[in-house]
C-alpha cells in the first residue's frame, strides 16, 4: 500500500469539492474492496476522503411508494431491514448470497455498486490488464479464464462483475442517485454499469467527480414470486460462477410480469429484456422458462475453459424461474437446491 | 500468457507521507489515544501499538476471518479497516470478552468442546460468534454454519465450532 493523505468529508458538498480538487483521490465507505485493492498495489489513489460519518444511512419510503436506501446504509443492515425482507426479499437474498457477514457489516450500499471486478489478473500487478492499465493487453483471454464472462465480453476484457446485491436491483429496475459538482442526477440501475468494450477502465458511467448518495427502489417488489439462485464452488463466501435473480408476477397460472437478471456472467448485472417478453404472457411452466434460458444465452461465447457456464446458467435460469414460480424462493442457510 | 518482466512499480514520490493522525479508540473499555498515519489498519493498530496479539493476521485481505473483532458491537475484519477512520469507536478484541476472571461462555463452550487444533483461528471465530449471538439471526445448524462462513478454520474443526456456538446460545447443552 503506498503512502496516501486522509481527510474527511463534512457533508455531500464537502465530499465532491474535495474530490474534485483532486482527482487521483477516491471516497471511502466500508472499504472492503478498496483497501484490498490498495494493499495489492491496483488501486494507488493519493488520498482517501472518508464519507463513512456522512448522514446517508436513512432508508425511506418515497411517495411513489418505493423505497429510498442511503448510499451509506451497511449491507447487512438492509438484507435484515423490516422493509426490505417484507416487500423486496429478493434484494435481502441477494445480499445475504454474498460475502461474509463481516464483510456485509462493514460494506456499504453504495460501495456495493462499485467494487471491482475479482479477476485475478486485474489484481497481479505483474501481468497485463487493460482495467488496470489500459492498453497492456487482457491476460485472462489466453489465460485461465475458468470464472470469466460468457456474455458481453469484448476483446479488451471479459471480467465479471462480482456483486450479488446489483443482480436484484437490475431486476427491479432501481435508480442510482447521485450528487456531482453540479447538483444530483438519477441513473437507471441497467445504465449504471457498463460493459467492456474498448474502456474496461471504466466500470460505470459514473462521473469521477460523482458521489453515490442513494439507491431507490419502484414500488412493486415482487415479494409473492421471486428466487436468487447462486452457483459457486464452494457452498459459501465465493463469488458466483452463474447467479440468476428471477421475479414473476403470475395470475391464472400465467406469466404477466417477468424480471430475469444474471451476475457472474458479464461485465455488468446482465438484465435481459428480451427473455422478459418471452415470459410475459406465457404459461407459468418449463416451455416458456427454457425459451427464457434460450433468449439470455443467444449471444453466449466461451472461452477456452468457461464454456461449462454456459450449460449451468441455462439450468440455473430454469431453476430460479421455476423456484420463483412456485413461491418457494432459494434458501440463502440450507444450500439444499429444491 | 506474456507476462511483464518490469518489476515492481516504484512507490510514487509524489505522494507525501501525512503526518500522523491522532484518534481515540476505546478498546475492551479502555481509552487508548494513538497516532497513526492513515494507512494503518484496525488490526496492525490492535498488535503492533497496543500489544493486543490476540487478533491474528491470517490472509490480511478479509478472506479468512482471523482479524475478526467487534467494533461498536459488530464483528468486523479488522484488516480491512482503516483505524484512522474508527476514531471515537468501541472495539472488543479477544482480551476483552472475559470478565472478572471468568471466561467468557463462547471461550468456555470452545475448550468443552475442542472446538480447534492449531488455535490461529480461534479468536477470529470466537469474536465472530460473539457477534453472531448479538445479531440474533442465526437458529438452526444451517444458518450458523452459514453465518459463520467468513472464518475459515484450516484445522478443519467446523463440527465442533459449530457444537460450541450451540452450546454458547443454550441450544445445545
Amino acid at each position: 500500500m503506498i503512502n496516501f493523505q486522509y481527510s474527511r468529508a463534512h457533508d455531500v458538498a464537502d465530499a465532491v469539492r474535495q474530490i474534485a480538487a483532486d482527482p487521483t483521490a477516491r471516497f471511502i465507505a466500508g472499504g472492503t474492496n478498496l483497501v484490498d485493492l490498495m494493499k495489492e498495489d491496483v488501486e494507488r489513489p493519493s488520498r482517501l476522503i472518508d464519507i463513512s460519518r456522512l448522514p446517508l444511512t436513512a432508508v425511506e419510503e418515497t411517495p411513489e411508494g418505493g423505497l429510498r436506501i442511503g448510499a451509506l446504509v451497511p449491507n447487512s443492515a438492509l438484507a435484515y431491514h423490516p422493509l426490505i425482507e417484507r416487500r423486496y426479499p429478493l434484494v435481502a437474498s441477494a445480499i445475504l448470497a454474498g460475502a461474509s457477514a463481516q464483510l456485509r457489516n462493514m460494506a456499504s450500499t453504495g460501495g456495493n455498486l462499485l467494487q471491482r471486478t475479482r479477476c485475478a489478473y486485474f489484481y497481479d500487478t505483474s501481468t497485463p490488464c487493460n482495467k488496470r492499465e489500459p492498453g497492456s493487453g487482457c491476460s485472462a483471454i489466453d489465460g485461465l479464464n475458468r470464472g470469466h464472462a460468457i456474455l458481453g465480453t469484448s476483446e479488451a476484457c471479459i471480467a465479471t462483475h462480482p456483486s450479488d446485491l446489483c443482480v436484484a436491483l437490475v431486476a427491479l429496475g432501481a435508480t442510482v442517485h447521485v450528487a456531482g459538482p453540479g447538483g444530483t442526477r438519477a441513473i437507471a440501475f441497467a445504465d449504471f454499469h457498463r460493459l467492456p468494450g474498448d474502456t474496461p477502465q471504466r466500470d460505470t458511467n459514473l462521473a469521477p467527480n460523482e458521489l453515490v448518495i442513494a439507491i431507490e427502489l419502484p414500488k412493486r417488489g415482487f415479494a409473492e414470486n421471486y428466487s436468487y439462485l447462486k452457483i459457486r464452488d464452494r457452498l459459501s463466501y465465493a463469488f458466483a460462477l452463474v447467479s440468476v435473480a428471477a421475479a414473476l408476477e403470475i395470475e391464472g397460472g400465467k406469466i404477466k410480469e417477468a424480471r430475469l437478471a444474471l451476475g457472474g456472467v458479464a461485465h455488468k448485472p446482465w438484465r435481459d429484456t428480451a427473455a422478459e417478453a418471452a415470459l410475459a404472457g406465457a404459461a407459468a411452466g418449463p416451455a416458456a422458462f427454457a425459451t427464457a434460458a434460450d433468449v439470455v444465452l443467444r449471444n453466449a461465447k466461451a472461452q477456452a475453459h468457461n464454456a461449462f457456464k454456459i450449460d449451468l446458467a441455462r439450468r440455473a435460469i430454469i431453476r430460479t424461474l421455476t423456484q420463483a414460480a412456485r413461491g418457494t424462493p432459494q434458501s440463502q442457510s440450507s444450500k439444499k437446491i429444491a | 500468457m506474456a507476462l511483464t518482466t518490469t518489476a515492481a512499480r516504484p512507490v510514487d514520490q509524489t505522494v507525501p507521507a501525512q503526518e500522523k493522525i491522532p484518534i481515540v479508540l476505546i478498546v475492551n473499555g479502555v481509552e487508548a489515544s494513538l497516532e497513526l498515519a492513515p494507512w494503518t489498519t484496525l488490526l496492525d493498530a490492535l498488535r503492533d501499538r497496543l500489544n493486543l496479539t490476540g487478533t491474528k493476521k491470517g490472509c490480511d485481505h478479509g478472506q479468512c476471518g482471523a482479524c475478526t473483532v467487534l467494533v461498536d458491537g459488530r464483528r468486523v475484519n479488522s484488516c480491512l479497516t482503516l483505524a484512522v477512520m474508527k476514531d471515537g469507536a468501541q472495539v472488543t478484541t479477544i482480551e476483552g470478552l472475559a470478565k472478572d476472571g471468568a471466561l467468557h461462555a463462547l471461550q468456555q463452550a470452545f475448550i468443552d468442546h475442542d472446538a480447534f487444533q492449531c488455535g490461529y483461528c480461534t479468536p477470529g471465530q470466537i469474536c465472530s460468534a460473539a457477534g453472531l449471538i448479538a445479531e440474533g439471526k442465526a437458529r438452526s445448524a444451517d444458518e450458523i454454519r452459514e453465518l459463520m462462513s467468513g472464518n475459515i478454520c484450516r484445522c478443519g474443526a467446523y463440527p465442533n465450532i459449530l457444537a460450541a456456538i450451540q452450546q454458547a446460545m443454550g441450544t445445545r447443552s
